[in-house]
């Protein structure tokens, strides 16, 4: 009796406490901006493709839910193809800090549920959007000694103009 | 054998070698660039610092390179020692500090020997903050990709490519931070092997062009131990594919055949495999056209076809040995075509039956290496078998190596053995009709025309063994190089004499036989080699079965309903009425092929097959030895191994003669078990049983049972990615990876792997540490010598029973010398091109871009016009003419296959004039 009394009134007592209870959808929780969500791929302040298939996300993926062919236009590379099965994902974030141009990047969207399996697939026109993501400023081609339309040979930064092989100086 | 004494452990290690080669076989991580087991030592890099202690006394020891260090008995050395890795780890830096930051968009990151050696030296900071050098790159033609920033500049290219394989366009350039590996101007690397250079360079300054069209990481392609398709000298290939499609080949160490180098036939003919020429399905003639149409009704097709009468056969020796001896099961023996013309099968037999009779040695190429005279009669070997004239090449270094051990300066040191050899003379003897790439390291090279070359042959053997017969007639200059060659070969050691069937002339290869079983009365194992045309010609040869000509025959006595003909475009063989006649006669014909030849476009029914990628058999090379290839690829559906489909046909022969309900005697002849065979070891161990000579090529390999630890074989690495996303744009249902039932290998990553697998089992080379090609110094069991796993292949040909003195039956077929025709016409003798005069190596475009237009070559007093009309058997072919000096008169040298697509023998033929009009004399 006395315990059946006791419940009654610590369940009262839970009636002035805080709510728990988010209204999700109509209340969206705050993600903080490095938030593991979504996998996005990103373009370079140009608005050209920073991924350049080098294909280190796939191979730091725990579940092998990357896949990209590599193909290449003006010396730059790109993928032909960029697939992340996220079916699989676990959303673990290697792939981002794999990635040594900054490309692949996980965003604080979860919203991903989906009736089919097959809709989990996303392919490189669903996975690039067309800013810069996380990394306003860095852009691979200018670092890399590969010269792409618009930017030289020598002309990366810390760069050296090209040898001149015929010059007899020292 | 002596040991020497690393960081305290005693390590048994053998003399002659230097204390980079020792420390790396007792399984040391030492980094090096510069040297490499092929090459030798040069210093240039000064990676490999270790400090070497006088004695148990000497507490300080010195810094020294172990690449330019001898083993020394009881050496004592450490590796560990900080002053040495700090040295190491300077030395990296420095050659970092102008290395790009490109490993992302570089074709050699993931196997990049650099990457490997700076994160074994522990480098992972730059320092170095200022600006970097820059170099402009050159377009090297349609084989290598050039990306000079990437250079360390350790020499290894130009040491290669000028030294190794005698290219002469591959240079270095200016001097000190500004020193430039490439050609003098833009353009094609003019070597047979500078396909090499992607495995050379110890990172990517020079990478592989067709490759990174398609390119894929090395951790993330299948690979599988294959056999090379483009020659007959079986050179040991890597296979990678991804996708099922493949990738690309590389160099697989076979320490008696290619060892470290592939040439770029081999390298970059694969692409026929992914080629728009392929066949995908089986078609079908009707009313003109070909059909595509499902495989159960292209067999009721055929069961159709064979209900109407006999079935012939005609094999390939393009085919592997499995395809060949099925379609002999299926058609018997007395309809069963090797598919070559007369001449050609003749000369293959000759060449089987002489070196089975060589009283000598059959010397691989490794054995040739350090042949020390060297006689290549009326063969051009650096277009026929272009490994082996590297090898040929090789040899000519034996007297600098003489020189070299007199001098007490060890064979490895590269840098002084060379200096020391700048003048020793060659012991090469060159005699072809046309200029060859080893002319330049002959002792003499000598243009004539094939019968003399043979005579000259003859001459040689006689002046060897009085017992040879004499040559009459034989002019003074002959008689002087005649002897002047004997003397050569007399004074050799290790003499070999190499010829082939080049110019279908018999007699070539009987007088190069004879020589060599001259020589054998005076040294103890003389070598012949003789090379035949192609990979799997030498098999062929021990099957047997009749000539094209035969079967044609047989078609115009109306003795076949039906032709089976498998992976042979005999439209390359036979001259075009011939085929015509064929095709007209027969009214059936089935061509099982992976491409779409022109023979295809007028056959019944085709089927398709695998190539050498997508399945798995047994080639015999040049040498006689069986070796296995393997498959890495998983074709769609209708694609099957042609000695599959042969069985197919055999069904479905079984099944309409049971249909039509025919007496037991009336069922088709299948000898054997063919419509019982299951896999791969079935086939062999039936070939084994029909022919007893073959029965080696059974354990060519180990069968499809074989399993390391209790497990297959993985030919994917450990950590392929993409294993669950690959298909699922498809879809997202999982599927167990394929499986061959022919082979021990699983095609994902699952399975045993180890520097202790058979050797003919290795599918890619990575050890701990090592991700480079130089990871193989891992798999063998001392540097450029066996690997662990045992040898590759077996050798069909019994050893010759040596000691005992048998008279040796010379050949006293002697042609008469060669004159020039007084009907205005010429001999024309086929030139085969290292590019341009191979079937499938011409289907893939890279090759097909370094195949240089045909072109006839003829004395310069006839080369009077630039172009003339040259009437071969077909048509009448207007062709570019250019003067060749020292070439007879009378003779022209002409493209094999580019002109007239059946023209590889040497057939007399009218030249006229540009205009049709007076002779080009």
């Amino acid at each position: 009796m006395l315990d059946t009394l006791r419940t009654v009134f610590l369940t009262f007592l839970h009636s002035f406490h805080r709510r728990a209870t988010v209204q999700y959808p109509e209340q969206q929780p705050y993600l903080p901006p490095r938030y593991r969500g979504r996998i996005i791929l990103s373009r370079d302040p140009d608005g050209a493709e920073r991924c350049v298939a080098c294909n280190l996300c796939a191979v730091a993926c725990p579940v092998d839910c990357i896949s990209l062919q590599k193909t290449e236009a003006d010396g730059r590379w790109y993928p032909q193809y960029f697939r992340i099965n996220f079916s699989r994902c676990i959303f673990c974030g290697f792939c981002e800090e794999a990635c040594p141009t900054y490309a692949i990047q996980l965003t604080p969207d979860f919203e991903m549920s989906e009736y089919a399996r097959p809709n989990l697939v996303y392919e490189k026109e669903d996975l690039l959007i067309s800013g810069v993501g996380k990394y306003p400023d860095y852009s691979f081609y200018h670092v890399t000694g590969i010269p792409i339309p618009g930017k030289d040979r020598g002309a990366s930064e810390r760069e050296r103009p090209p040898v001149d092989l015929h010059s007899l100086l020292p | 054998m002596t040991s020497i004494r690393i960081d305290g452990r005693d390590c048994p290690t053998r003399t002659g070698i230097n204390l980079l080669q020792a420390c790396l076989e007792a399984g040391e991580n030492l980094p090096y660039f510069c040297w490499h087991p092929e090459l030798g030592a040069v210093g240039a890099c000064r990676q490999c610092a270790i400090r070497q202690f006088s004695g148990p006394d000497d507490k300080a020891g010195r810094i020294v390179m172990a690449c330019m260090t001898p083993v020394s008995d009881n050496a004592l050395i450490s590796i560990d020692d900080a002053e040495a890795r700090d040295f190491r780890a300077g030395v990296i830096e420095w050659l970092m500090v102008n290395h790009p930051h490109d490993c992302p968009v570089c074709e050699e990151g993931g196997e990049c020997h650099l990457q490997d050696m700076t994160v074994m030296s522990g480098h992972n900071l730059r320092r170095y903050r200022f600006t970097k050098r820059t170099h402009r790159n050159q377009d090297l033609g349609p084989f290598v990709k050039h990306e000079m920033n990437r250079c360390i500049a350790c020499y290894r290219c130009v040491r290669f490519y000028r030294d190794y394989a005698g290219g002469d366009d591959l240079a270095a350039f200016a001097s000190h931070d500004h020193v430039y590996f490439g050609r003098a101007e833009d353009g094609v690397l003019q070597n047979a092997f500078s396909g090499n250079l992607a495995e050379i360079c110890p990172t990517g300054v020079f990478t592989d062009k067709p490759f990174s069209a398609t390119y894929s990481r090395k951790w993330d392609m299948r690979g599988a131990p294959s056999v090379c398709v483009h020659c007959a000298v079986g050179c040991n290939t890597i296979v990678n594919a991804r996708e099922e499609t493949l990738r690309r080949v590389l160099n697989r160490y076979h320490a008696d055949i290619n060892r470290y180098v592939l040439c770029d036939r081999g390298r970059f003919g694969h692409g026929f495999v992914n080629a728009p020429t392929r066949i995908r399905t089986p078609l079908c003639l009707m009313a003109g056209q070909q059909v595509a149409l499902p495989l159960t009704e292209a067999l009721e097709h055929f069961t159709r076809m064979a209900a109407q009468g006999t079935v012939g056969g005609i094999a390939s020796p393009r085919a592997a040995l499995e395809s060949c001896f099925s379609l002999r099961a299926l058609v018997g023996e007395a309809r069963f075509s090797t598919g070559q013309t007369q001449l050609e099968q003749d000369c293959v037999q000759l060449a089987h039956t002489l070196l089975a009779k060589h009283p000598g040695a059959l010397p691989t190429l490794h054995d040739m290496e350090s042949a020390d005279a060297v006689l290549v009669l009326g063969e051009d070997v650096c277009a026929t078998a272009p490994r082996l004239g590297l090898s040929l090449r090789q040899s000519v270094r034996q007297a600098s190596f003489h020189d070299a051990d007199a001098a007490r300066v060890p064979r490895w040191m590269d840098g002084a053995v060379r200096t020391l050899g700048a003048q020793s003379p060659s012991g090469l003897f060159v005699i072809t009709p046309a200029p060859t790439d080893l002319d330049t390291v002959a002792a003499q090279s000598v243009r004539a025309v094939p019968d003399d070359i043979a005579r000259l042959g003859f001459a040689i053997a006689h002046l060897i063994d009085p017992a040879a017969p004499a040559v009459a007639d034989l002019t003074e200059a002959d008689a002087a190089l005649a002897q002047r060659v004997a003397t050569a070969l007399m004074a050799a050691q290790a003499p070999l004499v190499v010829s082939g069937m080049q110019y279908g002339a018999p007699a070539l290869m009987q007088a190069a036989a004879s020589i060599a079983a001259a020589l054998a009365r005076r040294v103890p194992r003389p070598g012949l080699s003789l090379i035949v045309p192609e990979c799997n010609s030498m098999g062929l040869a021990m099957l047997g079965g009749v000539s094209l000509e035969a079967m044609l025959e047989m078609a115009r006595a109306g003795e076949l309903t039906t032709l089976v003909i498998v992976e042979n475009d005999i439209t390359r063989r036979l001259p075009p009425s011939d085929v015509a006649e064929l095709v007209a006669l027969v009214p059936n014909i089935v061509v099982i092929d992976h491409t779409a030849t022109p023979l295809c476009r007028q056959a019944d029914l085709v089927l398709p097959a695998t190539t050498f990628s997508e399945c798995s058999g047994t080639l015999v090379n040049l040498e006689g030895r069986a070796q296995r290839f393997f498959q890495v690829v998983f074709p769609a559906a209708p694609i099957q191994e042609s000695w599959r489909w042969v069985q197919a046909l055999a069904r479905s022969m079984e099944s309409g003669a049971e249909h039509n309900a025919t007496s037991p005697a009336d069922l088709p002849h299948t000898a054997w078990h063919l419509t019982d065979w299951q896999d791969l070891d079935d086939v062999l161990a039936d070939l084994a049983l029909a022919f007893p000579a073959l029965a080696g090529a059974a354990s060519a390999a180990p069968g499809a049972d074989y399993r390391m630890n209790g497990q297959k074989l993985r030919s994917q690495t450990y950590r392929a990615s993409g294993r669950t996303v690959i298909r699922s744009h498809i879809s997202v249902h999982d599927r167990p990876p394929p499986a061959s039932p022919d082979t021990p290998f699983s095609s994902s990553m699952e399975g045993a792997y180890g520097p202790d697998m058979p050797a003919p089992l290795v599918p890619g080379y990575q050890v701990p540490s090592w991700n480079s090609v130089q990871a193989l110094n891992r798999f063998q069991q001392e540097i450029g010598g066996r690997l662990r796993g045992g040898a590759a292949g077996v050798r069909l040909f019994p050893p010759s029973d040596d000691g005992e003195a048998r008279a040796y039956p010379y050949s006293t077929d002697i042609p008469p010398p060669f004159t020039p025709a007084a009907d205005h016409t010429v001999l024309v003798l086929p030139q085969p091109c290292l590019f341009g005069s191979e079937e499938l190596s011409m289907l893939s475009p890279p090759v097909a871009a370094r195949a240089a237009p045909p072109m006839l070559r003829a004395a310069p007093r006839m080369a009077a016009f630039d172009r003339a009309i040259l009437h071969l058997d077909d048509r009448p072919h207007s062709l570019p003419v250019s003067p060749l000096a020292g070439l007879p008169e009378g003779v022209v040298l002409c493209p094999t296959h580019r002109v007239m697509r059946a023209f590889r023998f040497p057939v007399r033929a009218r030249l006229e004039g540009p205009h049709g009009t007076g002779e080009p004399s």
